[in-house]
Formats: structure tokens, sequence, C-alpha cells
């Protein structure tokens, strides 16, 4: 215990700097899935062909194993490679389910009643989608980004077997050298980001939730 | 022409069909006139048809057969949003906006309508006052602070604010205590003299339809059994009636 502390004092600025490029890389990541993720969810309220499709592909990357679409995207010209943008890409992509399956759900499980009270005093579509339905299914859209923000914070450790840095790091070089004040060095602060992630984005889901 | 002065609304031989009217016709062959100022009141059993016919007069369902006309011109030919803004429109439980506070509900239509915002607001306090709710002490409050009585209340001024010439009610007391739905009918007849409006109103309340109408048709199976004055209404010879009558008289009793 003594010997993983005096290991994390004597890396702190290195763990610290590889902490910021995890989040840095979970943020950007979140941020491509949520504008995708949310217009999409939107989008496919009233389109049932292309809700199944969307669903469906959002699905299937979800179902990969994290390593192999990290591996799988290596090769495909302009977002592969080796680095930071593919591992983006790749945490985009399976961020995206949980925040389109929310905002659909969010989006659509909303008293009938309100509908078509909201339908029946005139308002456009568009008008119901953004002052009623949006508004109302919010609490849920987030309680996607939430679950998406610790997936990602969780599986972007796994950036580093493709070299775009991060804590994962850390848990590479520790399970390749059996040095568990290695990997404890990126697991902890990993695991605290997703403690506080959840922490954050529960306070703000409860405050929006209306009753 | 002179119906359509006098006929607000005006059905022709109207049935409708779910699913693109392939499916058991819901209203069969309707024909009926609703001249200005008059309440009319559709009764029946659930499932007879009651709801449908009156979203056949908004546009949320367009005939699959006849003619469905608001001031004389058939509800396809209309901009359902135009038509839609003016007619109020009130269900059971009130189908208030969680999210908006009882002066946003209010507003809402004078809002979709571009109203300038102090006349929105002055409407929005008129229009409370009206349905019996003090605006300052009610206008920033959310529906979940209300009671089932004063959420119906916001539900009817939220239908009048844009002044429509109609209003349509879907069993508006329906899930209220009985003493509350007794205090809101007596209120709600008064008002409906007052203002004047041409109103269609649903319920499976015989006793209500009694209170309320000016005249009173009953449905069953989507077809019009028997339209009358409400005087008139329980001398109908046709077993519908006499099943609804029997029901006042078990309520009557049990009372």
């Amino acid at each position: 215990m003594t010997g993983l502390w005096l290991f994390m004092v004597e890396h702190q600025s290195e763990i610290l700097s590889a902490t910021v490029e995890h989040v840095e890389l979970v943020l950007i990541a979140m941020a491509a899935a949520i504008s995708i993720g949310v217009p999409l969810g939107m989008v496919i309220v009233q389109r049932a062909k292309l809700r199944a499709l969307a669903l469906g592909i959002a699905g299937i990357f979800q179902t990969i194993p994290s390593l192999a679409l990290f591996g799988f995207l290596i090769p495909i010209p302009f977002i592969g490679g080796i680095g930071k943008r593919t591992a983006i890409v790749a945490l985009t992509l399976y961020a995206l389910l949980p925040i389109l399956r929310n905002t659909y759900v969010g989006l659509t499980e909303i008293d009938p009643a309100v509908l078509e009270s909201a339908e029946a005093m005139g308002m456009t579509q568009g008008q119901i989608l953004f002052r009623v339905r949006f508004p109302l299914g919010l609490a849920v859209i987030l309680a996607g980004v939430r679950t998406a923000t610790i997936i990602t914070i969780g599986v972007a450790t796994i950036a580093a077997a493709i070299g775009a840095g991060g804590l994962g790091t850390f848990i590479f070089r520790g399970v390749a050298l059996v040095n568990d004040s290695l990997l404890l060095a990126g697991a902890i602060p990993a695991a605290l980001l997703a403690i506080l992630a959840d922490f954050l984005l529960g306070r703000l889901e409860r405050r929006l939730r209306v009753s | 022409m002179s119906t359509a002065e006098q006929n607000l609304i005006e059905f022709r031989g109207v049935s409708w069909r779910p699913n693109g009217g392939s499916a058991a016709a819901i209203i069969d062959d309707v024909s009926l006139e609703v001249p200005r100022g008059e309440t009319l009141v559709l009764l029946g059993r659930s499932g007879s048809g009651k709801t449908t016919l009156l979203k056949l007069i908004n546009g949320m369902h367009w005939p699959s057969k006849g003619e469905v006309l608001v001031e004389g011109r058939a509800t396809p030919e209309w901009d359902a949003i135009r038509l839609r803004r003016g007619i109020g429109y009130v269900i059971q439980e009130a189908g208030l906006f969680p999210h908006f506070t009882v002066a946003e509900n209010v507003g809402l239509v004078p809002g979709l309508e571009n109203w300038p915002r102090e006349k929105i607001a002055a409407r929005v306090k008129e229009m409370l006052q009206l349905v019996g709710l003090a605006p300052e002490e009610f206008s920033q409050r959310r529906p979940r602070e209300l009671s089932g009585g004063q959420r119906q209340r916001v539900g009817v001024a939220r239908a009048l604010a844009g002044d429509p010439p109609i209003l349509l009610m879907d069993e508006p007391f329906g899930a209220l205590d009985p003493v509350t739905r007794a205090e809101l009918q007596r209120e709600f007849q008064a008002l409906a003299r007052r203002l004047g409006k041409t109103i269609v109103f649903v319920t499976h309340d015989l006793r209500e339809a009694l209170l309320l109408a000016s005249r009173i048709i009953l449905l069953e199976k989507g077809r019009v059994v028997a339209s009358a004055e409400p005087e008139e209404f329980l001398r109908v010879r046709h077993p519908e009636v006499l099943a609804f009558a029997a029901s006042l008289d078990v309520q009557g009793g049990a009372a």
C-alpha cells in the first residue's frame, strides 16, 4: 500500500498528464456522440424505418469487443491509423447506442394526454418536438449520456493499445511488467473519474426530472 | 348559405374506420348539426365512438366516408393547425404540460399565435379569474402542485385563452371526486351560458348530460340512436336510452 502511494507521488506529474489526456479523449468522443446521437434520436421519433436501421447499427457497434473495434478501425483510411483520432472514432461509436436509445425513449415515452392536447391545441410537429417532447424527455436523455460517459471512461483505457495515450498506458505497462503499482496508477484514477462523472451527471439528471 | 352560418359544425353521412379505412367502423354513418351557441352533449358507453366523433371535428381524424364541415368547410380542406387553434380542447386529467407553469399553460395558444407579451399576460389573468383561480396565487405554480379540480380549471382556462368559437370537451370532469365534479359542472354551466361558445361535450354520465346539454345525442356502436333536448331525452323510446335511465335510477337510489 505504501509502495503504491510512494509510486503515485513519485510519478504524479505523469499520472496527471495521462489523466488529462484521458479526460480529453472522453470529452471529445462524448461531444461527438451527443451531437450525432441526440439529433438522430429526434429524427427517428417520426420515422420507423430509419429508427430500426439506426438503432440496429448502433447496437452492432456496441456488441463488437472494444479491443477488436480499435483494431478494425486502424486500417480504415482517413479515420484509421495509430493514435488519438482512431481512438476517438471508436469511443464515439461505442457511446452512440445509449445516447441514441435514451433520446428515442425519452422523446416517445411521454404521457399520451400531454401529446394529445399539444396536437389538439394546434402545435406543429416541430413545436411539439422542441417544446414538449424534448424538455420532458431531457432527464432520460441525460441518463443515456451518463451511461455512455461511464462506459467511455472505462473503454478509453483500452485506447492506449493503439497508441492514443491516457490512463490505459499505465495499465498496459503494469500488465506487461507484472507491476501492480503501475497498473493501479492507471486503474484508480480511471475508476475515480467514472465515479465523479456518475455523481455529477446523476445530480444534473435529478434536477431536470419533471414530475 | 345560411346553414354554414347557423351550423358551426356539421356531419354529413360520416363514417370512420381506423387503419386508413380497413378496420371495422368506429363511427358509422353519422349526420348531425351543431348550431352556433349550442352545448351538444355526446352521450354513450365506453367504446361507443364519442371521443372519435370529437376528434373528427378538429381534424385529429378525417372521415373515411362523408364530410365533417367546420364553419362550412370540410376538415381536410382546412389547414389542420389553423383549424385546431380555433377550437378549444379539454380532456380528462386536463393534459396540462407538467414542465410549464399554470400561466405558461394558459398562455400557450396566444403564444403560438404570436400575441404581444403584455396581451398574453392580461389574457392569462383574465382566464384564471374566469375559472375561479386567483392569478397571483396560481400563475407560477406547476400542474403537480394543483388538485385535480384546479388542474381541470386550468385546462378550461387554457382551452378558452385563444378565444375559440368552438370548445371540445372529452369527459373533462370524469376523474374528479363527486363533490368537486358537481361544483365544476355548475360553474361550467354558468360559464358556457355567459360565453356563448359552441360546445361539444363528451360524457358517459347521463346526469351530467342532463345538466349541461342544450341537446343530447346518444351514441351506440358508432351510430346516433337518439337525439333530443334534455327535457325530452328520457321519454325517447330506445333500449339504450332506457339502459342509461336505469343507471340514473341506481345512482339516484344510492345517493
